[in-house]
C-alpha cells in the first residue's frame, strides 16, 4: 500500500529545470531515504511534494489522492507535515506555543494530547516549555521542529536534513526518534547528506544525482554498493 | 588614535558649522522691493561658533565621555529587576489601564477646549496606530501607504453626507468597512512581495488614493476639498447653538443648561475615547485569538508558517483587511472633528508618522502604541515655545530614542497561552 507516489515528476525554477522526471514510492509504514549530494534537488522533491514550487509535470500522489495541482496550504493540512531544512522554529515564541502552531487546525483537546506526546518523546521539551525556542541549542530546536511537525497528527512526515550541523551524538539520538516514528505507525520520508546514518535507519533508499534518480534499492543493499560507497561514504 | 580623533573632530566641528551658519547665522531681509542677505548679529554668530565648539570637545574626547556614562549606575531603576510573574503583571496592567480610562471619561471637563481638541486628535491618531499595529507590528508587513484608508473612511463620510445627508453614526460603519474593503483589495496584489517591494507598492497605494481625491474634481471638489461635514449627534441632540438638522433637537435646550461652546468638543471627546477602547479592545481580542497567532507566526517565518498548513493568502488579508478597517473609523471620526477635509490631510508625512508611532511604542505592543501616540502628537505642541525649531528638536527626539531603545518605549511582551493547566 503506497502512502505517497512520484511518478516522472519535473520541476522548474523559472526555465531552468531542477527535477527531470524523477519517480519515487514510499509505503505505508516504511522509512525512505533520499540522499544526494549538494544540490542534487534534494530539497526541491521534498517541497514539490508540498505544492511551493508545483511540479511542471508528473503526478504526486499522496495517499491515493493526486495532490499535484492542490494549494500547498490544503496539502499540509491533510495528513502531511514536513520539518524543514534548518528547522525554522519560530524563535521568538516559546517551545509550547511552537507547538501549540504545529496543531493549528485542531481542537484543544486535542492539541493536549498531542502536546503530552511529543514531551514523552521528548523529555527535554517539557523541561523547557516556557523558554523562548531561540535560545535553545541546535539539538532541541530540532527536537523541536520534529514536535511541532507531530502535533498536526501527520501519517506521514517529511524530514529535511534534520542531523544538519548538530553533533554525532545528537543526530543518533534524533534518529532514535525517527525510527521510533516508524515503529509508530509513521510514514517517513527521510532526506540526508550523512548518508551512512540515513541508509542504516532506512527500508529502502534513493540516490538523487542532478535532478535525477540514480539508483534506488532496499536501504541495506545500497549501504554495500560500490558506487555508493565511492560517492557518499567515503570509500 | 590621538590625530585620527583629532581628525574626527575637526571634520564634526565644520559639518556643524556648515549646516548651522547658513541656516541661523544669515538672514533675508525685504529693503523695498529687494531682497538682500544680511548677516544675523553677533550674538548667533558667537553662538553658532560656541556650538561648533562643544561638538569638537565632545568629539574630541568621546571615547572617555561615553564610557565614564557606563559607568554610571543604570538610568533606569526598572533595568535589573526580576520580570513580574504574568498573573500579578496582567492583573497590573488592568488596574492601570482602568484608571487610566476613568481619568480620560473626568479630565475633559476640567481643561480648556485647546486641550480636549488636541486629545481627541491623540486619540484618532491612537486608533490610527493600533490599527497599523495590527499590519506592520504583528503581521510584518511594512505599509507605508497606511493613510489611504484613512483618507477612504474621511471621504466616505464626506461625500455620503454630502449627497445623501447621511449621519456620522450611519457613516462609521460604512467608511470603515469600504476601508476595510480597499484593504483587502490592496492585499491581493500584494500577497507575493515582502519587506522592500511590499513598502514600495504601498507607498504607491497611498499616492494613487490621494492623487484620485485630487484630481476627481467632480465628485470630491478636488483640491477644494469638502466642507459642512456634521458632528456627531447623540440620540438626536445636537450640541450647537442652533439645530441644523431637521428632526433634531438642540442639547442646551433639553437639558435646560447654558449654551457653551465645548459641549461640543467634548462630546466629539468622548465619542472619540469610546471608539478608541473598542478599537483597542477588539484588537487585544484578535491577539489572543488563532488569527493573531497566525499573523505573529507568519512575522516570524514565513515557510514555517507555510509548513504547517497556514494559507499565506488568508493571514496576510485578514491582517491588511482588519488594520485598514478602524483607519477607516480613525478617519470617520476625523472628518467629524475637522468638519472639512481635503486630499492635504493625507499626504505621505502622515503614514511615516503612525508608522513612526508604532516604532516608538514598540512593534506589536497596544500600550507603548499608546504611548507613543500621545507623545508623538503632544510633544510637537509643549515645544511651541521654540517655535521653528520644534521639529528638530522632534527629530533629534526619534533619533535619540532609537539610539538608545531600538525596541521602542514598551517593547512587546508576550502572553503565554496555558493550554495545558495541569494539576
Amino acid at each position: 500500500m503506497s502512502m505517497l507516489v512520484l511518478e516522472d515528476v519535473h520541476t522548474h525554477y523559472g526555465k531552468i529545470e531542477a527535477l527531470h522526471g524523477v519517480s519515487v514510492e514510499v509505503n505505508k509504514g516504511e522509512i525512505v531515504s533520499l540522499i544526494g549530494a549538494n544540490g542534487a534537488g534534494k530539497t526541491t522533491l521534498l517541497m514539490t511534494i508540498c505544492g511551493n514550487p508545483r511540479a511542471t509535470s508528473g503526478r504526486v500522489i499522496l495517499g491515493g489522492r493526486d495532490i499535484t495541482r492542490q494549494a500547498t496550504a490544503s496539502t499540509m493540512r491533510s495528513g502531511l507535515a514536513i520539518v524543514p531544512e534548518g528547522r525554522r522554529i519560530f524563535s521568538g515564541l516559546t517551545v509550547e506555543e511552537n507547538l501549540h502552531m504545529g496543531g493549528f487546525f485542531n481542537s484543544k483537546a486535542e492539541i493536549r494530547k498531542s502536546q503530552d506526546y511529543v514531551y514523552e518523546l521528548f523529555p527535554r521539551l517539557k523541561e523547557r516549555q516556557y523558554q523562548r525556542a531561540g535560545t535553545m541549542s541546535g539539538g532541541e530546536q530540532q527536537m523541536l521542529a520534529i514536535g511541532r511537525a507531530l502535533m498536526s497528527k501527520p501519517q506521514m512526515i517529511l524530514l529535511d536534513e534534520p542531523s544538519l550541523g548538530l553533533a554525532p551524538l545528537v543526530i543518533r539520538q534524533i534518529f532514535e526518534i525517527v525510527g521510533h516514528l516508524r515503529d509508530e505507525g509513521i510514514t517517513v520520508f527521510l532526506v540526508e547528506q550523512n548518508a551512512h546514518q540515513a541508509l542504516n535507519l532506512a527500508d529502502r533508499g534513493y540516490v538523487l544525482e542532478t535532478g535525477r534518480i540514480r539508483l534506488h534499492d532496499t536501504g541495506a543493499n545500497l549501504l554495500a554498493n560500490p558506487d555508493v560507497r565511492n560517492a557518499y561514504l567515503g570509500g | 588614535m590621538a590625530t585620527h580623533s583629532l581628525k574626527h573632530a575637526l571634520f564634526c566641528a565644520v559639518v556643524t558649522l556648515i549646516i548651522a551658519y547658513p541656516i541661523l547665522g544669515l538672514d533675508l531681509e525685504a529693503r523695498g522691493t529687494s531682497v538682500v542677505l544680511a548677516g544675523a548679529d553677533t550674538a548667533t554668530v558667537v553662538s553658532v561658533l560656541a556650538a561648533a565648539l562643544v561638538v569638537f570637545v565632545f568629539q574630541l574626547f568621546r571615547h572617555r565621555i561615553l564610557g565614564s556614562l557606563g559607568t554610571m549606575p543604570s538610568l533606569n531603576p526598572f533595568a535589573n529587576r526580576e520580570p513580574m510573574p504574568q498573573d500579578k503583571r496582567q492583573r497590573l496592567e488592568t488596574i492601570a489601564l482602568v484608571v487610566l480610562v476613568v481619568a480620560a471619561l473626568i479630565w475633559p471637563f476640567f481643561v480648556s477646549r485647546g486641550a480636549v481638541d488636541l486629545a481627541t486628535l491623540v486619540l484618532i491618531y491612537i486608533m490610527l496606530a493600533l490599527g497599523l499595529n495590527v499590519v506592520v507590528g504583528l503581521a510584518g508587513l511594512l505599509d507605508l501607504g497606511y493613510v489611504a484608508f484613512y483618507a477612504v473612511g474621511a471621504y466616505t463620510f464626506a461625500l455620503l453626507h454630502q449627497y445623501f445627508g447621511v449621519s456620522f453614526w450611519v457613516a462609521l460603519p460604512v467608511g470603515a468597512g469600504l476601508a476595510a474593503t480597499f484593504g483587502l483589495l490592496l492585499g491581493f496584489p500584494v500577497l507575493r512581495l515582502r519587506g522592500d517591494y511590499l513598502a514600495i507598492v504601498t507607498l504607491g497605494f497611498g499616492e494613487i488614493i490621494r492623487i484620485l481625491l485630487n484630481n476627481m474634481t467632480w465628485l470630491t471638489g478636488g483640491p477644494n476639498g469638502i466642507g459642512g461635514i456634521p458632528d456627531p449627534t447623540v440620540f438626536g441632540m445636537e450640541f450647537g447653538r442652533r439645530v441644523k438638522e431637521e428632526g433634531n433637537v438642540s442639547f442646551h435646550e433639553i437639558f435646560d443648561v447654558a449654551y457653551s461652546g465645548s459641549h461640543k468638543i467634548i462630546v466629539l471627546y468622548l465619542i472619540a475615547l469610546v471608539l478608541a477602547l473598542f478599537t483597542a479592545l477588539v484588537i487585544r481580542r484578535f491577539t489572543k485569538m488563532p488569527v493573531g497567532r497566525s499573523w505573529e507566526a507568519l512575522r516570524e517565518d514565513e515557510i514555517a508558517a507555510r509548513s504547517l498548513g497556514l494559507s499565506r493568502t488568508a493571514v496576510k488579508l485578514s491582517a491588511f483587511t482588519i488594520g485598514a478597517f478602524f483607519a477607516g473609523f480613525a478617519g470617520t471620526v476625523f472628518a467629524s472633528k475637522q468638519g472639512f477635509i481635503s486630499p492635504e490631510s493625507f499626504v505621505f508625512l502622515e503614514s511615516a508618522i503612525i508608522l513612526a508611532i508604532v516604532v516608538l511604542g514598540g512593534m506589536g505592543s497596544q500600550l507603548g502604541v499608546i504611548l507613543a501616540a500621545v507623545a508623538v502628537i503632544i510633544l510637537p505642541e509643549l515645544a511651541r515655545e521654540f517655535s521653528e525649531y520644534r521639529m528638530l528638536i522632534f527629530g533629534a527626539a526619534m533619533v535619540l530614542m532609537m539610539v538608545w531603545r531600538p525596541q521602542g518605549l514598551l517593547p512587546m511582551r508576550r502572553i503565554h497561552i496555558e493550554i495545558n493547566k495541569q494539576e
